[in-house]
């Protein structure tokens, strides 16, 4: 049996084909259509031939996609929405989209903020205004809405209200309309972690639209035995029914995949990840085998949000930077690149621009295009680049490190050829033959999580008993979402002690993750 | 008399991020605070402080409790006519106009959404010209000024006001009645009379803030001189220091987050190497063993890119900063504002000397 992972990027739609063993059989890059269904068709049908494999035998299929960030920066394909905030008195000084930019409004058709919501013992501020909730929904289907956020203050404490609102949603509005509930997708800050859901909810028929075509371009291919699955921004797997509910998690997925791709080649599980692409280098820190975290507010197409997201920092450095001498005799490499256009402007491949490629090929760094075409450039001019190049990834492997030891680095991505192989602040450094396709290894090697959330009284059942029971239950989740028992593990936990609720109770929320079978 | 919308609130936010001089908290939900207040009720009229009656009532407004509360549950958009009507009661006459107590961080923000839907003016002027973390560091104790009566709100509609017999009973009161309310609540203290406010007041406070804000934001665009040139000039800073960030040593007493800021030297000061010791807000700055500012001056770190504050919890390994002195209000100067505010106070075994002074001979 196969697994076959995709990855699409701005410039690259990468595919990788791996056996049973996790070894790659087959990889191949295509570039990224306008259609993103036409480069992931031509990466599928590549990578087939050149596996040769029996489609029949490939029984998972797993795509990272850019398609939910693209929608909100370029504002295309958002679906009318409702949003409901349950919180009043508190939270009304603080309207919904406050500081959002006018045309990013324009998706919210209705906003209401009903009495409810917590304090952060989980006392109730108000009791849940159902009757104004009913009425809102009621506004919103006569508009013929098909899409609802609800928020609600303190719902990372305690949930009910969000839940009750929820389930009047649907009786009002029916079965069939798609809502997004804030304490399933953000954490605590109430703005970000509504924003998040409000993009949830206007992504859904985005969602809609990618997972189909995904399916639809595998069956078109002839993968028909293949069970589909997403990929979500804190490694682990979605399957398609999830990700259309919960869009907004494949956020960000690319420079998580491409760290654990990196993870998985290295077999190294604590490690700087730098991900050099045409136009950009990424850098990663990969933790206990998962990506870290970023502690900061994340901003998508201009709205803040305060959902996981890998804590990444992008330069402005990749194989087609531009690189030039200034008057003064100082050489400077980007942050403008001639991106995915390098196969024909580069002075390598015959082109007339100096790139940063071409500093690596003059240096005899890598082989690559036409040797003889950047015999030219002066040995002076090439090494006083490669010292810039040098300068721009020691920075930013500094700003990524946590403190002033060395740290082991992994190179991946298609321009990682232009780096030095010694640099400062680096214990080691590990490249891999398929580094270049790492985003798409790692999304075919992720894991399938399960998450179990639940209230618990401690005066009932004691603190230990009740955490032991809650990760078997959180495992039964993983297992029955398709992982192997014997590789689940549990990932994420934590228990928040509701003070003033009745009884000793806390919430308390695990998350495991396996290997799929 | 001027008025204040939404791109003047955005500006002070970034300038009052530089005025806490490491603390105050974020600005940004008192930012969205204010614009949603605008928003509803309408720019705000921000007087200057001669503009105001002698005689009339003048009540700053601020918020008390976790930042992480506030993020949460935010404002109500009540707590301020509540205030109004608790504060106005108490005194027998009516609020004139309000004005923030702090200059940096959140509680720059909240003044002004008060003023927006009131329909009252905002005066420009503050009682500390940056932020500290006392109660009692305000410019108004110097003058006699008492932080009771106190008026405290919630989202909820519950209300007091209550006066005490020392600072230490309105801290331990005020925690009281903040944890009772569910953990942030409205507040206004050191009400005032239009003449002690002129008198002991930091003027044009929020002024400064604005306009600091705009250089930040701006300073990309100068044409004539480097970024760095250009915001020395508009904050009229002193530059201490410039460097990596290479340990970041923290310590939690007593509510307050202790520190220290190891830095390696970057660019024209490679080689050197400094520290900057903080109690939520930066204390001082010593560079090369030599101490070259310590408060009430303020020292400041901002990004060596983008000039943006950094506070003092977004420190961390490997990031690039300026470490800039900015001169306290002159009244901190005092031997009275140095008891409250100087460096022994805050436990520095030096006296103070102005950071101009200190930065003579070059830094």
């Amino acid at each position: 049996m196969y697994k076959l992972g995709i990855d699409v990027g701005g410039t690259n739609t990468d595919a990788v084909l791996i056996d049973e063993n996790l070894d790659v059989v087959a990889s191949v890059k295509q570039h990224t259509t306008a259609n993103i269904y036409d480069g992931i068709l031509n990466a599928v049908r590549a990578v087939l031939e050149q596996a040769g494999v029996d489609r029949s035998e490939i029984r998972q299929a797993m795509l990272g996609t850019t398609q939910c960030t693209n929608a909100i920066v370029e504002r295309k394909n958002l679906a009318p929405i409702g949003i409901l905030r349950i919180g009043a008195p508190a939270s009304r000084g603080i309207p919904p989209m406050v500081d959002w930019s006018e045309d990013l409004k324009a998706i919210a058709v209705g906003s209401a903020i009903v009495g409810g919501g917590f304090e952060y013992d989980g006392k109730e501020i108000a009791p849940f205004d159902a009757a104004a909730a009913e009425a809102f929904f009621r506004k919103l289907k006569e508009k013929d809405v098909k899409s609802v956020a609800i928020s609600c203050v303190f719902s990372t404490v305690r949930n009910d209200h969000e839940l009750e609102a929820a389930k009047l949603c649907r009786e009002v509005m029916g079965e069939d309309v798609h809502v997004s509930v804030s304490s399933e997708i953000g954490s605590m800050g109430l703005i970000e972690r509504e924003n998040a859901t409000i993009l949830n909810a206007a992504l859904y028929k985005v969602a809609q639209s990618f997972t189909e075509g995904f399916a639809q371009s595998l069956a078109d291919e002839g993968v028909s035995n293949a069970q589909i699955y997403l990929s979500q921004n804190d490694g682990t797997l979605m399957t398609m029914d999830y990700a259309r509910r919960y869009p907004i998690l494949t956020i960000a997925c690319g420079p998580t995949n491409s760290i654990r791709g990196a993870c998985y080649l290295s077999k190294l599980k604590n490690a700087v990840v730098i991900d050099v692409g045409g136009t950009t280098t990424d850098l990663g820190v990969i933790q206990n085998g998962f990506p870290r975290e970023s502690g900061v507010a994340v901003t998508i197409g201009g709205v803040r949000t305060n959902f996981r997201m890998p804590d990444v920092v992008s330069i402005g450095l990749g194989g087609g930077s531009i690189v030039r001498r200034r008057e003064d005799g100082t050489v400077t490499v980007g942050p403008d690149s001639v991106g995915y256009q390098i196969t024909e402007k580069a002075l390598c491949f015959g082109g007339d621009v100096c790139t940063a490629t071409d500093i690596a090929v003059r240096l005899g760094m890598t082989e690559l295009g036409d040797k003889s075409l950047v015999a030219h450039l002066d040995r002076d001019f090439a090494e006083k680049a490669l010292a810039a190049i040098r300068s721009l990834c020691e920075d930013a492997i500094d700003a990524m490190k946590v403190s002033s030891q060395d740290v082991d680095v992994i190179l991946v991505g298609g321009g990682s050829i232009i780096l030095p192989a010694d640099l400062a602040g680096a214990k080691s450094v590990t490249q891999h033959k398929y580094g270049g396709v790492a985003n798409a290894i790692g999304s075919a090697i992720s894991k399938v999580s399960g998450t179990y959330e639940q209230l618990m009284d401690y005066d009932k059942i004691p603190r230990e008993e009740a955490l032991a029971k809650a990760k078997a239950e959180a495992v039964e989740l993983a297992v029955a979402a398709g992982a192997i028992r014997e590789t689940v593990e549990i990932i994420d936990a934590e228990d928040v002690p509701l003070q003033y609720y009745p009884g000793n109770t806390a919430r308390v929320k695990i998350k495991a993750a396996g290997d799929l079978a | 008399m001027r008025k204040i919308g939404i791109p003047e609130i955005e500006d002070i936010a970034l300038g009052a991020a530089l005025l806490g001089a490491g603390g105050g908290g974020d600005p940004y939900v008192g930012k969205l605070v204010a614009i949603g207040a605008v928003q509803e009720c309408g720019p705000v009229t921000m007087l200057e402080p001669d503009e105001v009656p002698d005689d009339a009532l003048v009540v700053p407004i601020a918020m008390m409790g976790a930042p992480t509360v506030l993020c949460e549950k935010a404002i109500g958009g009540g707590e301020y006519k509540t205030l109004y009507d608790t504060v106005s009661t108490f005194y027998g006459k009516p609020i004139y106009a309000f004005m923030p107590i702090e200059a940096g961080g959140v509680n720059s923000m909240l003044p002004i959404a008060a003023a927006a839907r009131l329909g009252l003016p905002l005066v420009d002027c503050d009682g500390m010209g940056r932020a500290f973390p006392e109660l009692q560091m305000v410019t108004f104790t110097m003058g006699g000024g008492s932080a009771t009566p106190m008026a405290m709100v919630d989202e909820k509609g519950n209300s007091c006001i209550f006066r005490t017999v020392t600072n230490r009973w309105t801290e331990e009161m005020a925690r009281a009645v903040t944890m009772a309310c569910g953990g942030s609540v409205s507040v206004s203290l050191y009400a005032m009379e239009g003449k002690f406010m002129k008198e002991y007041g930091v003027r044009g406070i929020v002024t400064r803030s604005e306009t600091l804000g705009s250089a930040i934001r701006k300073v990309k665009e100068v044409t004539d001189k480097t970024p760095e040139e250009a915001f020395l000039e508009i904050t009229q800073g002193y530059r201490l220091f410039k460097g990596k960030i290479c340990d970041v040593l923290r310590e939690v007493r007593a509510g307050f987050n202790f520190g220290k800021v190891m830095l390696e030297g970057i660019g024209d000061y490679k080689g050197d190497s400094a520290y900057v010791e903080f109690q939520n807000e930066n204390l001082s700055a010593v560079v090369n063993g030599k101490l070259m500012a310590t408060t009430p001056d303020l020292i400041c770190l901002v990004d060596t890119e983008t000039f943006t504050p950094v506070p003092t919890d977004a420190l961390k390994y490997g990031k690039r900063v300026m470490v800039v002195g900015l001169k306290c209000f002159p009244l901190w100067r005092t031997e009275e504002g140095l008891k409250l505010v100087g460096p022994r106070y805050f436990g520095l075994d030096t006296d103070y000397i102005p950071l101009e002074e200190r930065c003579k001979g070059g830094c």
